[in-house]
């Protein structure tokens, strides 16, 4: 077995999914290539090339995958893939884009968002907001494959010393074309891997009262800031702190959900935190029914109190 | 320019769904299905383009069981021109999908194809991406914000650091975010108005497409219960449990 993992990364270095997803490389177990495509991307290589278990880092470092689009980095995967088993990507926005293009190229089916390898061509994976687990067998050929990152514990980073070589990307498809992006930028911990996600609903009632009230809760933890559907939707936070079913996968130390009802949706996000903590004046709010501490009460009076508390 | 949007019929979003007691999948029996929601964006975005006067078509695409024409009649109530159900009892799964999309679309030739970026049953998040890949077509995946002009659309997207602006050439695919749009709600007359409008059949062997699934389903489980805990009386005693009980403060 030959497997290709296809690192997400700034160029300077790995972000943490790519650790997550060699985990899920490793227990499929066999020979792993770890596939660096971006620009001025030798960090990023460099470090994907200290992580012990990794047996080859290829790099494809060309100024058109600066920022680049689900056509490049489908191609030059696709470009990497020959003679490997496997495909694999971290299940977030960026493996999401182009991995299927990559299936669909090789003219096989993508596995997307595991949980679990049960073995080299079986997979779980959550289906239904997570309500209901899939164990799917792949007869293809080649297997495609995007991991859910908080599914496995990540590889350590260091310790290996695996060669680096350098990968001619294909030319720029013309297809589609960065123009932009607006990053989110942030003192805070990432949300897809802070030990402590402080979540505000749609109970926070505007953007102000979102920052004033949780801010300080999330200051005094060291904790990422997260949102309902709702409050994104209402604008009160950006639409990259959504956790649920359709935003991001979260599963940190401590969870609280604050003025946050529980739909099925929002749960399919955090419900594999390790403690979870809900806030809300509903004594029947379904978010209770997942809390390992309740707190039934006003949230403007509660957090204020319970930042004090805190000390 | 012609829109097509493929449009899915999954289990409604309300509905808490219920694992087969055999394993094999969960209970579709007696259960109320409906439009996938980011289709429902789709079809929205669809129609908007057409009212803007950018679009001068839309056509809805659904494949699947007879109970499909049901979710085309909703979609052509929302504002859809016409309509082709692929029908079939086969298990179909996304590479299968895309490949009937990708025919239709060789009969069809729009210019622009609007998926949701997932069904909220097999959360596969894949159709959009494969069709756009069959093709040879460029894709602007999780839209948020979408303008259509001179033979290129630029998007805006939903990625996990914030959002990005691509711009596309036509003809392309895009996929829905949550945020693109707000659907609107079918009024009486429209839903009248769609039972008249035209509904094609076609069958994958018609579209010459062998849609196999290639993945096998071995089980279906339900994932592990989390216990319910206990509610605290109050801020001190909450802090006391997180420090000493859960020990998850620093
Ligand atoms: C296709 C689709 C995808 C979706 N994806 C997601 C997703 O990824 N993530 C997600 O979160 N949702 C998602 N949703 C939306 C989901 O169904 C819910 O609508 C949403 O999660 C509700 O957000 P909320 O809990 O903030 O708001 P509400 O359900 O309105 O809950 C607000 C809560 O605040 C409480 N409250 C009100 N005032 C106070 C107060 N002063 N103090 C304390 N408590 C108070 C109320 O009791 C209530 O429980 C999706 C929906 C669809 C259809």
């Amino acid at each position: 077995m030959s497997i290709l993992v296809i690192a997400e990364h700034d160029n300077a270095g790995l972000r943490p999914a790519t650790l997550n997803t060699l985990a899920a490389a490793a227990k499929i177990g066999g020979d792993i290539t770890v596939l660096v495509a971006g620009s001025g991307c030798a960090g990023a290589a460099a470090a994907a090339a200290a992580v012990p278990g990794v047996a080859k880092v290829l790099s494809a470092d060309a100024a058109h995958l600066a920022h680049p689009t689900a056509e490049d980095l489908a191609a030059v995967t696709l470009a990497a893939a020959a003679g490997h088993s496997h495909v694999l990507a971290p299940a977030g926005s960026f493996g999401k884009n182009f991995m299927p293009r990559v299936a669909a190229t090789l003219d096989v089916a993508q596995v997307s968002d595991i949980v679990e390898v049960v073995s080299a061509d079986t997979f779980v994976r959550p289906i239904y907001a997570g309500n209901a687990l899939a164990t799917v067998q792949s007869a293809d050929p080649v297997k495609v494959v995007t991991v859910r990152a908080t599914a496995f514990d990540p590889v350590a980073a260091t310790g290996g010393s695996a060669p680096v070589e350098a990968l001619a990307a294909p030319a720029a498809s013309l297809l589609s074309a960065f123009v932009s992006q607006e990053l989110s930028t942030s003192a805070r911990p990432e949300l897809g891997n802070a030990r402590v996600v402080v979540t505000g609903g749609r109970a926070l009632g505007s953007a102000e009262a979102y920052a004033s009230v949780l801010e300080p809760l999330a200051d005094r933890l060291g904790a990422a800031l997260g949102a309902s559907r709702a409050a994104v939707d209402s604008g009160y936070a950006p639409n990259d702190a959504q956790v649920g079913q359709t935003g991001k996968i979260v599963a940190p130390d401590l969870y609280i959900a604050i003025g946050v009802s529980g739909a099925i949706q929002h749960l399919a996000g955090m419900k594999d935190s390790k403690v979870i903590v809900a806030i809300n004046k509903d004594p029947e709010a379904a978010i209770f029914q997942v809390a390992d501490y309740g707190l039934v009460g006003d949230l403007f009076e509660l957090v204020p109190a319970l930042v004090k508390e805190l000390g | 320019m012609k829109i097509l949007v493929p449009v899915k019929r999954v289990i409604d979003y309300n509905v808490k769904i219920r694992v087969a007691a055999d394993g094999s999948g969960v209970e579709t029996a007696n259960v109320k299905m409906s439009m996938n929601p980011f289709d429902e964006i789709a079809v929205e975005e669809a129609v908007r383009l057409k009212e803007a006067g950018v679009a001068t078509e839309v056509v809805v695409v659904s494949a699947g069981v007879a109970g499909c024409v049901d979710t085309l009649r909703t979609a052509m109530a929302l504002g859809a021109d016409r309509a082709i159900h692929v029908n079939t009892d086969a298990e179909l799964q996304p590479l299968a999908v895309a490949k009937l999309l990708k025919a239709v679309a060789g009969r069809e030739q729009p210019q622009l194809v609007i998926c949701g970026k997932q069904a909220i049953d097999d959360d596969a998040n894949q159709t959009g991406q494969m069709l756009a890949a069959l093709l040879g077509w460029g894709q602007a995946a999780f839209a948020s914000k979408v303008s259509v002009a001179d033979g290129r659309a630029s998007v805006t997207r939903e990625i996990d650091g914030g959002l990005e602006t691509v711009s596309v050439a036509l003809p392309a695919v895009i996929t829905t975010d949550l945020r693109l749009n707000e659907p609107r709600f079918a009024s009486l007359p429209n839903i009248m108005k769609a039972k008249k409008k035209p509904l094609d059949t076609v069958t994958p062997d018609e579209l010459g497409v062998d849609v196999t699934p290639r993945l096998k389903t071995l089980k279906v489980a339900e994932p592990p219960k989390r216990q319910a805990g206990v509610k605290v009386a109050s801020v001190a005693e909450l802090v006391a449990k997180l420090r000493d009980e859960a020990k998850v403060l620093r």
